[in-house]
């Protein structure tokens, strides 16, 4: 059993790191609290894909005779896209609480409801 | 030749973005627009000809082998979706010339433009690709583009619907990511195909599951499956009326598609079947149907009625998928379709009235329908397919859905059809009652220069795309065949019967 817990420790960590994200995502209602929620969640499922490509004593993949044991790439590679697909969702999502601000002068979200449900 | 065609349709709206982007002229702007969307449209209904005899077209990426490579594998199901996708993107941008100047600041043409492009180009991509990561990312291109698009509507909710959309969005997507990520631990494959072939080799993971149910809950909130559906209202409901009327038509209807692929082409139907999913997916459907229509209407404003109906109408095509019946799923196939084209009519009308009336809330329409007849008389024939009267569009959809609904004798869905038909009847009865029947009221109009004509003229370019809406509602209802036979080949395939 402890070998079993302490074998996925990098899981472990990835999921506490992925439910600290969504836990903060859900319970904050200040929007830019919101958006480093959602980029915690996304960099654990970044983390997830690079441990499931790392195999235990594998080398980067290269064309040497001295290793036989290669790490597998590819997560790594998607990730790439992944991550550019974050930046550019944190991105998004500031350029939108910059212009929240602008026309509710807050970024709380119970007084943007607020104002919403007024008019 | 045809294989080099069908990354035409990913290419040119991807070139002609950054193109558009540039220009700050309207017309210029719009021209490149309708360009690529025409080249699109031409090139789907080529691809759908040479697919609709059941025959697949294949292209590799880059010439790379498929599974290391990414695949496009064509067959009429692709074919169809992304016809449905490029039709959409023409009518709409025939609308958005007038509506556009409208309703987009002057300097935000070009972005405007880009940012449709990029958004058809992620639909389109999603529709033609056979790698599960190649669709990520183009469900996230999709997606980041309309949160800019959405966020672009005039009243300042537009901005927090496009902020909790793009919240939701974002877990949605991130969730099929890990799904996606526990199907290759288990599968070393990303390619759809490769990995549906040797399912039998993994099936016994606990691994599987996992990514199934996270694949689905992705999906279900981009496709606002009840309950994920909390994101869709507001976002429809606020957004530039362009943009409503292609996301209406488009957006949830190509995540469905992903879910028809996922559940009918990954996994196989005998492994999901045990886990309950057509049991769950049914009752969300009926729930979807009934919560839908009554929360649509108690709305009083048009747009959001009609979001919330888009939530009810997504009901109906869950139900048929549900139903696994070859006449349940060829009903979800054609509602599909129907839907797409009715909802389109429905928000061209509302994104009419709200062009010369500033305002869809029912109360300031009373008696508008005098001012604008013509419009009026659109959004009743979309209403009446809606509804599902003989002889609509909606009609045929939902005929063959009573008839798979009774041969399999599940008398709730039975039940919830018809109040959901019921309902529909209500909330657009709503709208002709505040529009036609209400006594005139003079219409409080702000921010108009005086001797603006278009109070008085609907824009040509609206009323062309308006009506071909329109005809279609009624065309697709007396002349059935040709969505009902690709409905009916694309149910044969993927039942394998």
């Amino acid at each position: 059993m402890i070998e079993y817990i302490l074998g996925h420790f990098n899981y472990w960590l990835i999921i506490t790191v992925m439910m600290v994200g969504l836990y903060t995502l859900i319970s904050r209602a200040n929007l830019m609290k919101k958006l480093a929620g959602l980029a915690m969640f996304q960099t654990a499922v970044i983390l997830f894909y690079v441990s499931l490509g790392k195999v235990t004593g594998g080398t980067v993949p290269i064309v040497d005779d001295q290793f036989t044991i290669y790490s597998n790439p590819l997560p790594q590679v998607l990730m790439l896209t992944a991550i550019v697909v974050g930046v550019a969702t944190t991105a998004l999502g500031f350029a939108l609480v910059i212009r929240i601000k602008e026309a509710y002068d807050t970024v709380e979200e119970y007084e943007i409801q607020k104002m919403d449900s007024d008019s | 030749m045809t294989e080099q065609i069908t990354i035409l349709l990913v290419i040119i709206p991807l070139l002609c973005a950054p193109i558009t982007a540039i220009f700050k002229s309207h017309k210029i702007a719009w021209a490149i627009t309708f360009f690529v969307s025409l080249c699109c449209l031409l090139i789907s209904s080529y691809i759908l000809l040479q697919v609709i005899d059941g025959s697949q077209v294949i292209y590799e990426l880059g010439g790379w082998q498929p599974p290391w490579g990414i695949e496009y594998k064509i067959d009429s199901l692709n074919a169809f979706v992304a016809l449905i996708v490029s039709v959409m993107a023409v009518v709409s941008t025939v609308f958005a010339y007038a509506s556009v100047q409208r309703e987009i600041d002057d300097d935000l043409y070009g972005l405007f433009y880009a940012a449709f492009q990029l958004c058809l180009l992620g639909l389109l991509g999603i529709a033609l690709t056979g790698d599960i990561f190649n669709l990520f990312v183009f469900l996230e291109i999709s997606s980041l583009s309309s949160y800019a698009l959405i966020s672009m509507g005039s009243n300042r909710k537009a901005l927090t619907a496009a902020f909790s959309y793009l919240i939701l969005g974002t877990i949605g997507a991130t969730f099929f990511l890990i799904g996606v990520g526990f199907l290759y631990a288990a599968s070393g494959s990303l390619n759809i195909f490769d990995i549906a072939s040797r399912f039998e080799t993994y099936e016994k993971m606990q691994l599987v599951t996992t990514s199934f149910i996270f694949i689905i809950l992705g999906i279900g909130l981009k496709a606002a499956i009840f309950p994920l559906h909390s994101w869709l209202p507001n976002a429809y409901g606020y957004a530039p009326s362009v943009i409503s009327i292609f996301l209406a038509a488009t957006a949830t209807k190509v995540s469905i598609y992903v879910l028809i692929r996922v559940l009918f082409d990954v996994y196989p139907m005998e492994y999901w079947s045990k886990l309950l999913i057509p049991q769950v997916l049914l009752t969300l459907g009926c729930v979807a149907v009934i919560y839908g229509s009554v929360r649509a209407w108690q709305q009083n404003e048009i747009r959001r009625l009609l979001a919330f109906s888009s939530v009810a109408q997504i009901g109906y095509i869950i139900i048929g998928l549900a139903l696994l019946s070859h006449s349940g799923i060829t009903s979800a196939i054609m509602h599909m379709f129907n839907h797409a084209v009715i909802k389109a009519t429905l928000f061209m009308a509302a994104g009419m009235i709200l062009y010369r009336a500033r305002s869809t809330t029912l109360s300031d329409l009373g008696g508008f329908a005098v001012n604008m007849p013509w419009t009026f008389a659109a959004l009743f024939i979309a209403g009446l397919s809606l509804i599902g009267v003989p002889g609509t569009a909606g009609f045929v959809s939902k005929w063959y859905l009573l008839e798979g609904a009774v041969a399999q004798q599940k008398w709730f869905v039975v039940i919830s059809i018809a109040l959901g038909s019921v309902f529909a009847v209500a909330y657009l009865w709503k709208i002709v009652d505040a529009m036609y029947f209400s006594a005139q009221r003079k219409i409080h109009i702000t921010k108009v220069k005086s001797g603006d004509i278009s109070l008085a003229v609907a824009p040509k370019s609206m009323s062309v795309a308006l009506w071909t809406g329109a005809i279609a509602c009624i065309y697709f209802g007396l002349f059935t065949k040709l969505p009902t036979d690709a409905a009916k080949s694309v149910a044969t395939a993927l039942l394998g019967s």
